[in-house]
């Protein structure tokens, strides 16, 4: 029997996939993809424990993630293309422009 | 039994999809496994019951996000590999590890506890998306008009940002590659 257990692991697994990616990526476009892994991560918890625990504010919570996912993703592809355009690359290292 | 089946079968291909996604070079092969991954994550939801929210996580990521990245990877020059000299795996895997456990912790405290009680049980006699509606339209009104004004607010932003200089091209070929761009136009 599948229990609330085995989502909660089965998110923390795909939280921690997309925690290796923002350490581990350079490319600013691939750390977005991370963060979506994280994002969907935290609303398989959500619906897991709004199914187990008959509650529906679990799901209230899921839908206010995917509505700032998508202002986040907006506003962040709007970014990129900006720095794109200003640098002509989207790696992390060629941006450190503060360092003395 | 097929609960069963369909949950381990949606946690291994998304594990491996978002794997794939995390660890390819390819901006394109991640796009696509991400979507992929999007997929089969509203399989969960639909397993659990939430119905409106599969339906959701499929328009919205699936659909909007996934659209919005492959439009914006139209401006970057995606068949090409990415070279990036990445963080040392040591550390990554040791640090996301040690997250990940803390993780599971905080998740599972409440649980032990077991002192958490529902505020908003579903109503007996209502389909999931019905009861979504009564809640969301009660209780979450506030919350669900600040949110339709932040997005409002994130499509003129994200409309600013990427309309500028919308005429200029952003792909520079190999061979004009060490020709600036900005002075085209001047």
């Amino acid at each position: 029997m599948i229990g609330l257990n085995h989502y909660l692991i089965i998110s923390g697994l795909l939280f921690a996939i997309g925690l290796v990616g923002v350490i581990r990526r350079r490319n600013l476009l691939m750390l977005f993809f991370a963060t979506e892994i994280m994002l969907n991560a935290a609303n398989i918890a959500f619906a897991a424990a709004s199914y187990y625990y008959n509650d529906l504010a679990g799901q209230m919570f899921a839908f206010f993630i995917i509505a700032i996912a998508a202002s986040e993703v907006a506003v962040g592809l709007g970014l990129l293309i900006l720095i794109y355009k200003k640098h002509g690359t989207l790696d992390l290292d060629d941006l450190a422009t503060m360092k003395g | 039994m097929f609960e069963q089946i369909a949950f381990y079968l949606f946690s291994v291909l998304t594990a491996g999809l978002f794997l794939v996604t995390v660890l390819s070079r390819n901006v394109l092969y991640a796009m696509s496994s991400l979507a992929a991954g999007m997929v089969l994550i509203s399989g969960f939801f639909f397993l659990l019951g939430a119905d409106f929210l599969g339906v959701v996580q499929l328009v919205v990521y699936v659909g909007a996000v996934m659209a919005l990245y492959a439009f914006g990877m139209m401006f970057f020059d995606a068949t090409r590999d990415i070279k990036e000299n990445n963080t040392s795996s040591k550390v990554v895997f040791l640090l996301s590890g040690g997250i990940a456990v803390l993780l599971v912790v905080i998740f599972a405290a409440p649980i032990l506890g077991n002192s958490i009680e529902a505020t908003y049980p579903p109503q007996e006699g209502l389909t999931n998306p019905e009861s979504i509606g009564l809640v969301l339209f009660t209780k979450y009104l506030v919350p669900f008009e600040v949110a339709a004004l932040m997005l409002l607010v994130a499509m003129v932003g994200g409309m600013i940002l990427a309309g500028k200089k919308m005429d200029q091209s952003l792909t520079v070929t190999d061979e004009e590659m060490n020709i600036p761009q900005k002075d085209g136009d001047k």
